[in-house]
């Protein structure tokens, strides 16, 4: 069942740029950069993560490390999936403990992958803050959640589907908004 | 991949593919146990009974804390205290501790196939900690996860596995995990230990550990049970033990990089010499902490996801 494209919301100039100054937000509201970590959830988090990372390193030259966090552990519907997810590594090789936790997301939506990232991350130790920046905010939150930074607002209905595409993994730099075959 | 059974009776049931996610779940599971907080919510709710009418610390105690690394309650029930000494059937003590609504019962006995016959009447998971001389799944599991830390990769590895085959639930495991992984197994042991019938499973046998230990990757040793001595399995346990005992000289005929492992508990100084059994090659250590990992493993496949068809 193949998903049928609606719409290109962005391509790879439009993201760098909401990138770029997502960057600029950062630096402005984070004056002490050398305490500030980034955490990619996965999988598309991690390289959006690490793209804010790298523009951080061009602009000011502080190096923010960043790690990867698996929140499969963490959902709130495990008893009602069908099959359990794969569980894989969460890789945070730094302490979080009174750090500046700047989260990394793909696409906001309900805010339950937040909420149970939130929970892992305390798990790990108590940051000082967490702020949260997301490439594509979707709408229809079911939790009382918001984002810091955020590449672009997008409204959506909710049979649709958000598509993020990067080059690290889908060899491309995209968002699409694409729905199910079969709906008018 | 998903995981669609509903119970791990056996290693004999699972393709080689289901055996690779567990060991991939596992891998991402060996890091909570590293953390300062070694828990996570997962199975938060769920109830889990540790059934035990045979004696054993370390499969109970490294059940127990798989389950409360991911949060579940779990109670330990252990033959010298429950009814079954007062003649209870095991079938009833089971549909009684199921009235108790439980999620999953991890259940160890001396008689083959009773997890077996537990899960055809039962609600609840079920979870195989040895059956008798038949299986003893999870243990397999941890060592295939011990050794794939260590070599990466099973094809064309060469095992031994050394003793008391035929008693051996831990040996039956591992000779079918090893043998759907695509290792080259070879039984060593005492002719009285070692029967023929074991040549059906594929696998090499030899009474002759010098020979059989040439050039192997893994060297696996079984505990010689005395108590079963009375028996008179082999002559004596000195005899066994100039024979079939690893030393340091018989390990070097093992390749250079080879490991050893063992289920445990260990007879320092009759199948292991001491010096072997404290050898940096020696994984033993290693495989009991793996044993939680690989537990969580196993109890987050089973548990997660609503209700599936029930083991083949």
């Amino acid at each position: 069942m193949k998903e049928k494209i609606k719409a290109r919301i962005m391509d790879s100039p439009k993201i760098k740029r909401a990138l770029d100054r997502m960057t600029t937000e950062i630096i402005e509201r984070n004056r002490n950069l050398k305490n500030l970590v980034i955490v990619g959830i996965r999988t598309r988090g991690i390289y959006v993560g690490k793209r804010i990372s790298k523009l951080i390193k061009d602009m000011e030259k502080v190096d923010i490390p960043v790690g990867v966090l698996d929140i499969t552990l963490y959902r709130d519907d495990f008893s009602e999936l069908e099959a359990q997810h794969m569980v894989k590594k969460t890789e945070i090789n730094f302490s979080v403990v009174k750090k500046d936790v700047l989260l990394v997301d793909d696409v906001l939506f309900t805010g339950r992958t937040i909420r149970a990232a939130m929970d892992s991350l305390i798990d790990l130790g108590r940051p000082k803050t967490i702020q949260l920046l997301v490439l594509i905010d979707r709408g229809h939150r079911e939790l009382p959640i918001r984002a810091d930074y955020v590449g672009k607002f997008l409204p959506t209905s909710k049979r649709e589907n958000v598509q993020v595409h990067l080059k690290e993994i889908d060899n491309t730099d995209e968002v699409l908004i694409t729905e199910p075959p079969g709906i008018k | 991949m998903a995981f669609k059974h509903k119970h791990l009776l056996g290693i004999q049931g699972l393709t080689p593919s289901e055996i690779t996610t567990i060991l991939d779940t596992a891998e991402s599971f060996y890091e909570i146990s590293t953390r300062e907080v070694k828990k996570v919510p997962t199975l938060r709710g769920k109830t889990i009974i540790n059934l035990f009418f045979e004696p054993s610390t370390r499969t109970r105690s490294s059940f127990e804390l798989a389950a409360k690394r991911l949060s579940a309650d779990i109670i330990n029930f252990n033959l010298n205290s429950s009814s079954t000494t007062k003649g209870e059937t095991f079938k009833d003590t089971i549909l009684n501790l199921e009235a108790m609504n439980p999620d999953a019962i991890i259940i160890r006995h001396s008689c083959a196939g009773a997890t077996h016959y537990a899960s055809t009447f039962s609600r609840s998971n079920i979870i195989n900690a040895g059956d008798g001389a038949h299986e003893h799944p999870t243990q397999a599991l941890l060592d295939a996860f011990t050794i794939r830390q260590q070599k990466k990769d099973f094809k064309d590895l060469k095992i031994i596995i050394v003793g008391d085959i035929l008693h051996s639930r831990v040996a039956r495991s591992n000779i079918f995990l090893f043998g759907k992984m695509g290792a080259r197994v070879t039984l060593v042991g005492p002719p009285a230990l070692l029967p023929q019938e074991f040549e059906k499973f594929g696998v090499n046998l030899d009474f002759n550990l010098d020979r059989a230990i040439e050039g192997a990757d893994v060297v696996m040793m079984l505990r010689i049970q005395l108590e079963r001595q009375a028996k008179n399995f082999f002559p004596s346990i000195r005899e066994y033990r100039n024979i079939y005992a690893l030393t340091a000289k018989r390990f070097r005929q093992a390749k250079r990089n080879a490991i050893i492992m063992h289920p445990g508990p260990i007879n320092r100084g009759v199948e292991l010499s001491a010096d072997i059994a404290d050898s940096a090659k020696s994984v033993i250590l290693k495989q009991v902490e793996n044993g939680v990992a690989v537990r969580m493993a196993v109890l987050y496949l089973l548990l997660g996801g609503k209700e599936r068809e029930a083991f083949d």
